[in-house]
């Protein structure tokens, strides 16, 4: 439980770290701008809202969302769940016994991401920009897959130990490739997607559980092996969303060329 | 003027309102929580089938983190965003180049410096190098091990800001852009020692965030909208297409350095 110092401590922080903001914004409005504060009852009403919302936050951070992650990530990483014995849990062999620490992350970045407050706004902006070509909901759910895939396979690169930068090298030489092929509109919305969604409860759970998985898998280090996560879950929306995007422009330009040559068809009969 | 009846009345009448935004906002963090709940429940009840160690600690900081999140949110919207907005909006009328880009670059360096979910992380990575050993066990040293990653993650967006408001004037492609910047990723990372590369690449996806991501948006919507001939939705989401991926460079070139 918080302790007083500890609440105190964290409150000193937190003043710390919104003086910036705040001060920037005033200097610059009283100074460059030359304008009147507006509403300055309000700005003081939110600057409390926000200090005391954030000391809140972190505080839950650390005694709920940093240990869950790492309590499952031990948990699913135990000896005793997985039914071996230590000796067999070395190298890349036990890499398969781990299927669900995989099964896990891949739900938990599906279920976040579906529920997205960002992500619905951003969908339904792109339903409406496009006339219909992308349907706010496949969109979700190819975010929603991307960001499920990424933490997945974040996980097993934790388990096998392999360098990151492979990793996320190979994810943007395909990205890359993608862009070239992808419609124009969905591409600033593509490279947006990954970073958007990765909400800010879901990035220290999703950090929680790297790190966990790292401090109880043997031979792996935290430091080294236990963050990359959060790149992944950035990284895989940006594939699936172009994806999506190339899949459905194939699908009307298909259909397109269906009621093309149905349509003619009658036409040339006579003649 | 009012008279003080009806300027009593009207605070009154704020009030409840504002009660019942907070409610709302609380209701709103809440649906964002219940996923991970009921995920989490899940896999505990059926797969893991283990009793929670510190069940009660955990369910109190989840109260935090509800209530917590609610009041930030709604402090954001009473306060800070309509103001940055405004602001925003005045700097790309202005015309000044050498103020809208000064304030650029304040912008994303102070609303990095206050993202929740980076003080989370830096503080976690902090941790976990003072127990590898890469800095001192101390609190001393890991406080700045964790001000120095977030300065350096803040340099980098604000600098990012600053690249992206050059872009939407000028008008330079964005795809050459993200391209090549992904290309110096991959050369600063051969250099990096490999403890920072993780903490680097997740940088890129954590600062983007509650805080960030609606006062830089306004900035290049107000920007783009205020140009002829720009799109503000793709414009407005460009600034962050950069301030994801600066962040990765510059913590690589801080491990470089450190």
């Amino acid at each position: 439980m918080p302790s007083l110092a500890n609440l105190l401590e964290v409150f000193g922080e937190t003043l710390r770290d919104v003086v910036p903001i705040v001060a920037i914004l005033a200097l610059f409005q009283l100074l460059v701008l030359r304008r009147p504060l507006p509403n300055p009852k309000r700005l003081v009403e939110g600057f409390a809202c926000v200090l005391a919302g954030l000391v809140l936050f972190l505080l839950g951070l650390e005694y709920a969302v940093f240990p869950v992650g790492k309590t499952m990530a031990a948990q699913f990483t135990a000896p005793d769940f997985l039914g071996v014995d230590a000796a067999a849990m070395q190298g890349e062999a036990a890499a398969g016994s781990y299927f669900w620490i995989y099964a896990f992350a891949f739900a938990i970045g599906f279920s976040t991401t579906i529920a997205e407050p960002a992500l619905i706004a951003v969908a339904l902006k792109a339903e409406e920009l496009s006339a219909g070509a992308i349907r706010a909901w496949g969109l979700r759910i190819a975010v929603a897959i991307g960001v499920a895939m990424g933490i997945s396979l974040g996980a097993y690169r934790i388990v096998i130990g392999a360098p990151l930068h492979y990793f996320i090298t190979a994810g943007y030489l395909v990205v890359v490739v993608q862009t070239l092929f992808a419609p124009k509109l969905i591409v600033p919305l593509a490279y947006d997607s990954g970073g958007v969604t990765t909400s800010t409860v879901t990035v220290p759970l999703v950090a929680a559980l790297g790190l966990g998985l790292a401090e109880s898998i043997p031979g792996r280090s935290p430091l080294v092996d236990g963050f990359g996560l959060i790149a992944f879950a950035s990284l895989f929306p940006m594939m699936t969303v172009m994806a999506y995007a190339q899949s459905s422009q194939w699908r009307a330009s298909r259909n397109r060329a269906r009621a093309n040559t149905a349509g003619s068809a009658p036409e040339e009969d006579p003649t | 003027m009012l008279a003080p009846g009806s300027s009593g009345d009207g605070d009154a009448a704020d009030n409840v309102s504002g009660l019942k935004t907070l409610l709302r906002m609380l209701s709103g963090s809440a649906r964002d929580l219940v996923p991970i709940v009921v995920v989490i429940a899940f896999f505990q009840g059926v797969v893991l089938r283990q009793p929670f160690p510190n069940l009660a600690s955990a369910l109190v900081g989840l109260v935090c983190v509800l209530l917590g999140l609610a009041l930030f949110v709604r402090g954001l919207e009473l306060g800070l965003f309509p103001l940055g907005e405004s602001m925003a909006h005045a700097f790309a009328r202005k015309g000044s180049l050498g103020w809208l880009l000064t304030f650029s670059l304040a912008l994303g360096m102070g609303t990095t410096i206050a993202e929740p979910a980076l003080i989370a992380i830096a503080n976690e990575a902090a941790e976990v190098a003072a127990l590898a050993g890469a800095i001192a066990d101390d609190e001393a040293a890991r406080d700045r091990y964790a001000l120095g990653l977030r300065l350096t993650v803040a340099l980098a967006v604000g600098v990012a800001i600053v690249i992206g408001v050059f872009r939407i004037l000028s008008g330079w492609p964005i795809h050459l852009m993200i391209a090549g910047g992904y290309l110096l990723v991959v050369v600063t990372t051969a250099f990096a020692p490999k403890e920072i590369i993780g903490i680097a690449y997740d940088s890129g996806g954590v600062t983007t965030s509650t805080i960030t991501v609606p006062l830089v948006t306004a900035l290049g919507v107000g920007l783009a909208s205020s140009i002829e001939g720009r799109n503000p939705v793709s414009d407005g989401f460009g600034l962050i297409a950069f301030a994801s991926l600066t962040p990765i460079i510059f913590v690589l070139v801080y491990g470089i350095l450190t």
